[in-house]
């Protein structure tokens, strides 16, 4: 191999370099990343809720999103934490499941907006993890509350 | 050396169907939902300029009712869209941002600093009844000349397939 050659591969493994990196940055920024995907265990799919929901040892289900959501209808029983983006929010949270045994099976939900853009879903979801809470779900919406449980049939309670 | 150039080629392919896929996967939904034939409400309100606003009063002209929020990313992203319908059809029609923030400050913040070229009102749980209920955000409702919803869309908006019913509708 000449230098001229030598120069130009090193150049390509440069740019290669630089153009797989972000790919790289993307796919694990944190813990809830990976977790959050569908497919992951940790994932709930509102089929999977309604049947948990009959059962006698039913989940807590935390509503971490807009209140005016919540108003217009959530799931029955659904507690309503506020938007976790937000540090009242999240505070908010951390103080409702302090008091809570780390094997409470708890399951958030937001639906404010598509899935890949809410912004309250992995803070909430990181705060109880951080807090120990083994038995933790998230209630997939694609699109919205709206689109993915009400308009599907799935029981709503209005008002608060 | 050619094979050299060959993989960063296929390398570059890769990462722009990467990026495509990321980029469809965010565009949840835009498909105008079956024209339904129910009536828009009349609503009157008042924007963040302090104008009232009648929805009757646009009778003639294509409205456009956008609820959003300054701190929802995909609604964020569409408003310059939505700022070009406007700019383009400035007779014709006419887009009304219905914001559910909570914190005014942050909404009015986004306003000024966006140049929103149309009237933005401050949403209620009232204003989204009136629409038969606000599943998501965004969302979007098309209304035709005569007062009647002719589609709404939930979800990161097509905007394509929007401007396609607008000119369809101002024919």
């Amino acid at each position: 191999m000449n230098r001229k050659s030598l120069t130009l591969h090193i150049l390509l493994i440069a740019i290669a370099f630089i153009l797989v990196l972000p790919a790289f940055s993307m796919a694990t920024p944190d813990a809830s990343d990976k977790d959050l995907q569908p497919g992951s265990p940790v994932i709930m799919q509102a089929q999977e809720l309604v049947q948990a929901l009959k059962k006698p040892a039913k989940p807590l289900v935390f509503y971490v999103g807009p209140e005016m959501f919540y108003q217009q209808g959530h799931i029955p029983g659904a507690e309503f934490v506020g938007p976790a983006e937000r540090p009242e929010g999240l505070k908010k949270l951390h103080a409702r499941a302090a008091s809570l045994p780390h094997n409470t099976p708890i399951v958030i939900y937001c639906g404010c907006c598509p899935w890949s853009h809410c912004p309250n879903i992995h803070p909430a979801y990181n705060e109880l993890k951080k807090m120990g809470f083994i038995h933790l779900r998230v209630l997939y919406l694609q699109t919205s509350f709206g689109t993915d449980w009400a308009e599907k049939g799935y029981p709503v309670q209005k008002g608060s | 050396m050619r094979r050299a150039v060959r993989f960063l080629l296929a390398l570059i392919v890769a990462l722009a169907i990467f990026e495509t896929g990321r980029h469809l996967a965010h565009r949840t939904s835009g498909i105008p939902s079956p024209p339904p034939s129910v009536a828009a409400p009349d609503l009157s309100m008042t924007d963040l300029e302090g104008n009232h606003i009648d929805t009757g009063h646009y009778r003639g002209k294509l409205l456009l009712v956008n609820f959003w929020a300054a701190w929802c990313v995909p609604c964020a992203e569409e408003i310059p869209q939505f700022m070009k319908l406007q700019e383009k059809y400035q007779t014709k029609l006419q887009v009304i941002g219905i914001s559910i923030d909570d914190k005014e400050s942050e909404l009015r913040s986004f306003y000024k600093s966006h140049k929103m070229n149309y009237p933005v009102i401050r949403g209620d749980q009232k204003i989204a009844d009136g629409y038969g209920g606000v599943p998501g955000l965004p969302t979007t409702y098309v209304i035709d000349q005569e007062e009647h919803i002719r589609g709404r869309l939930v979800g990161a908006t097509d905007f394509q397939k929007l401007e396609q019913q607008i000119s369809s509708l101002l024919k």
